[in-house]
């Protein structure tokens, strides 16, 4: 019964979308306010009925309903709780009402914190996000319904995915997935803004808090995705290039140069064009990789079986959702004019510099994923495009992108001093210099790989700390430094913030490919085998018994210089159900170290193949990550958004030109 | 120099910027890329011997054999035509068992045999490559043609 509900309270959300996405967007254009009306309530209770369905779905999971399909394959009564309800979004027919109930989440949020938007822009959005929920739930009613019954009804489950029973599987794919989903409100509201041709820093200023927060989740969910397959698939790496990982590493690198480039459309009004591009090539990015992870065309080491009919679905999807919004523009984009002026040597070149950086890197990825899919289509046979081609490209690119970040936040808008940007250039500059020439001595081997890569993140920090210093020591406000401190709008040291966390990656990075060792031996009960200072003794396995498990439960006993230092115990796991093996590696996280630990095989008397890792400063990479989302938080609580709410329904352009030019006035004065 | 001089520098300084840009993808693509074989084309030597190749099948069953220094492996790798058999030095992925599809990577040497740098880690049992999928069914095909053609000779 349960299931039956929930089933129809997804045909109910379909029939509430089609209808309020074509009022909402009819009612815009007609100017008709008893349609627009429509579209608030409309997206709530779109909401409340996919909430509704989750819930059943939660509901049969919970309860071992194995009479429905979808929990039959997915779960098994002997699971652990928290991973029975982890499960709905475990397979693919749930994660989708995952990416439904998230899509239809932000629709609510844009319902809910959009009081001072006009009415006709709320619907034009509002209609966007529900035209995307009526082709993301007739793909589930029709291709992949999660509450299909199976008769007879399954006595127990098949169990989940054992890869997919971890702490990882409960906080990524909502991660992920509320990112993806998130730039669909950076999609509407460019759409909503071409439909309507009203092109402001107003808009710019709507969409920007929706645009970041979106890329903070998906910062936050590539950063979870990259730590859980560090530690769960047992071998140590933390990015593979693989085509599942860059169909999310993509609209990632297309939303950041997004967020940028409505930096620059809010203050200045330029590049309105370019930002309404950028937005929707971010949320067909972010379509095309669900449609690259979901449809199987590509080898892919974090693939799951899948169904090529599905992939069909969401590819025509795709091309329909690009192929209407590129047209879109062509027809508008004449009409949305250009913003201020400015000269080559200025804020908004090296923004736009920054851009065409992180949109040509984005390109690339791109070619490297789809490549293989090209020579299969024309017949030219079966490739596959390796990681050293992804840091061939890639590498070079974030050096210049580096510079870029170190320079830019200096320059002033419209047009910047050569000499003045010299000036204030030179001493992070020198100082990161020299540091990356001192500081890798320290370590065990001088490189110069190590040092190019310091000097990067080196020169992103001082280059923050001197901005801000630089901002402090210009402030008008009186009283102490702190005071003056106090004064900088929060958006200003998210931004800092953010760039702050690429140097903590950047360094997690260069130590870790630089300075890490691995190892895969034979051990006997007994056998050392050291790394620098560290010596790692096996001391056998024993078997243990898990809720749904067996597993050979190894002991290494590490020490530092002589003295104890910790204990790992990596495991190997049998899951019952499936008969299938893991392995669970043993850790030992540390500030400035990871040691890392698993099991291959069971060898003659007692004696196990042992993977020992050293991985200097890999937290780091993730680190970093957090800094940026962080950043990202703190520039959405800024104050000016706040008061742009307030003051949304005046002319805002004018307002927005003249504070710029206040900024200009104080010298070199950078708003952010 | 004139505003128009100064712009045209602009974009040929920026279209000669893209063209390199262009050349060195194209050129980091082309040395990176490694080709698909099946054990039929790799026996049909339509493999190149030097390069990095990708070679797929399944495992055959009963062919995994160990060396005593416990990380230096042997198995097969069929379409069910023909097979190539596989060294690799170091620990298998978790899902790897005789009977299931397989991905390796690396090189052939003289005598046929593929040194595998890498084994392909999947996550789930009833993945299956494409690659591997398309080999076993050319194989399968041919193997049809095969037996038709004998069963008209007889």
């Amino acid at each position: 019964m349960i299931p039956e509900i929930g089933h129809f309270a997804l045909i109910i959300a379909l029939c509430i979308a089609m209808t309020q996405g074509v009022l909402s967007i009819a009612g815009a254009a007609r100017d008709d306010h008893s349609w627009m009306a429509m579209s608030r309530p409309g997206a709530q209770a779109q909401f409340m009925f996919i909430a509704l369905a989750f819930a059943c779905l939660a509901y049969a999971f919970l309860n071992d309903d194995f009479s429905v399909t979808y929990v039959a394959t997915n779960s098994n009564s002997l699971m652990p709780v928290q991973y029975k309800f982890a499960g709905i979004w475990g397979g693919h027919e749930g994660s989708l009402l995952l990416w439904m109930l998230m899509l239809s989440g932000w629709g609510y949020a844009v319902s809910i914190f959009s009081k001072n938007l006009p009415l006709e822009m709320v619907s034009r959005v509002l209609g966007v996000m529900s035209l995307i929920s009526v082709g993301f739930i007739s793909f589930m009613i029709f291709t992949s319904n999660p509450f299909d019954r199976l008769l007879p009804a399954a006595v127990d489950g098949r169990d989940l995915n054992p890869l997919l029973q971890d702490f990882g599987l409960i906080i990524h794919p909502p991660m992920l997935y509320m990112g993806y989903v998130g730039f669909s409100v950076a999609f509407a509201f460019a759409i909503a803004a071409l439909l309507s041709g009203r092109f402001d820093s107003a808009w710019a200023r709507w969409s920007r808090p929706w645009t970041t927060v979106a890329w903070v989740f998906m910062t936050m969910g590539i950063a979870l995705g990259s730590w859980w397959a560090y530690y769960e698939l047992g071998w140590g790496g933390w990015w593979f290039w693989d085509p599942v990982e860059n169909a999310s590493f993509m609209p990632w690198l297309m939303g950041t140069a997004l967020i940028h480039s409505l930096a620059v459309t809010e203050k200045r009004g330029s590049f309105k064009n370019w930002t309404v591009l950028l937005a929707i090539f971010t949320f067909s990015l972010s379509l095309l990789g669900t449609f690259l992870v979901r449809s199987g065309v590509l080898t892919s080491v974090h693939a799951f079986a899948t169904d090529p009919e599905r992939g069909l679905f969401i590819l025509i999807f795709l091309l329909l959702v690009i192929g209407s919004s590129l047209a879109l523009f062509a027809w508008r984009a004449p009409r949305v004019g250009l913003g201020g002026e400015f000269k080559l040597v200025s804020r908004e070149t090296m923004l736009l510099t920054a851009n065409v950086i992180l949109v040509v890197a984005c390109g690339s990825v791109l070619l490297g994923t789809t490549y293989p899919l090209l020579l299969d289509g024309l017949g030219m046979g079966k490739i596959s495009v390796g990681p050293p081609y992804f840091n061939a490209v890639f590498v070079p690119l974030v050096m210049v992108l580096v510079v870029v970040m170190c320079i830019g936040p200096f320059a002033r808008w419209k047009q910047a001093n050569v000499a003045d940007l010299v000036k204030l250039v030179r001493v992070p500059l020198i100082a990161a210099a020299i540091c990356a020439l001192v500081v890798p001595f320290l370590a065990e081997e001088w490189k110069l790989l190590v040092s190019v890569g310091l000097f990067m993140a080196y020169w992103i920090m001082f280059s923050v700390i001197a901005n801000i210093w630089m901002r402090v020591s210009m402030s008008t406000r009186k009283g102490s430094v702190l005071d003056k401190l106090k004064g900088l709008p929060r958006s200003y040291y998210g931004h800092n913030l953010a760039h702050f966390g690429v140097a903590v990656t950047i360094i997690g990075i260069t130590c870790v490919s630089n300075y890490e060792s691995e190892q895969d031996v034979r051990m006997e009960i007994g056998d050392t085998i050291s790394i620098g200072p560290y010596v790692f003794r096996f001391d056998g396995a024993q078997e243990i018994q898990g809720p749904n498990y067996t597993a050979s439960q190894g002991q290494i006993y590490i020490t530092k210089n002589g003295k104890f230092e910790t204990i790992l115990r990596p495991e190997k796991r049998l899951y019952t159900v499936q008969r299938m093996p893991m392995t669970e590696a043993g850790i030992d996280t540390g500030l400035f170290r990871d040691l890392y630990v698993s099991l291959g095989e069971p060898l003659a008397a007692g004696a196990w193949s042992v993977r020992v890792y050293y991985k200097p400063f890999v937290d780091w990479i993730w680190g970093g990550a957090v800094f940026m989302a962080l950043g990202g938080l703190l520039a959405v609580t800024d104050r000016r958004y706040r008061l742009a709410r307030r003051e949304a329904e005046e002319p805002v352009v004018k307002k927005a030109s003249s504070e710029a030019d206040v900024d200009i006035k104080k010298g070199l004065g950078a708003t952010e | 120099m004139k505003a128009r001089n100064k712009r045209f520098m602009f974009v040929v300084v920026g279209l000669s910027g893209l063209a390199v840009a262009v050349g060195l993808v194209l050129n980091a693509l082309n040395s990176n890329v490694s080709f698909f074989y099946s054990p039929t084309q790799v026996q049909a030597n339509e493999a190149p011997q030097d390069k990095t190749i990708r070679l797929g099948g399944m495992v055959e069953e009963g062919s995994l054999k160990r060396e005593d220094d416990g990380l230096t492996v042997h198995f097969n790798v069929t379409d069910n035509l023909k097979t190539v058999s596989v060294t690799y030095k170091g620990i298998l992925p978790d899902l790897f068992s005789e009977g299931q599809g397989v991905v390796a990577q690396g090189k052939l040497d003289e005598q046929g045999g593929f040194y595998a740098k890498e084994v392909l880690a999947k996550h789930d049992e009833s993945y299956m490559p494409p690659e591997v999928q398309d080999a076993l069914e050319k194989a399968e095909e041919t193997k049809k043609q095969q037996m038709s053609t004998t069963s008209l000779m007889q």
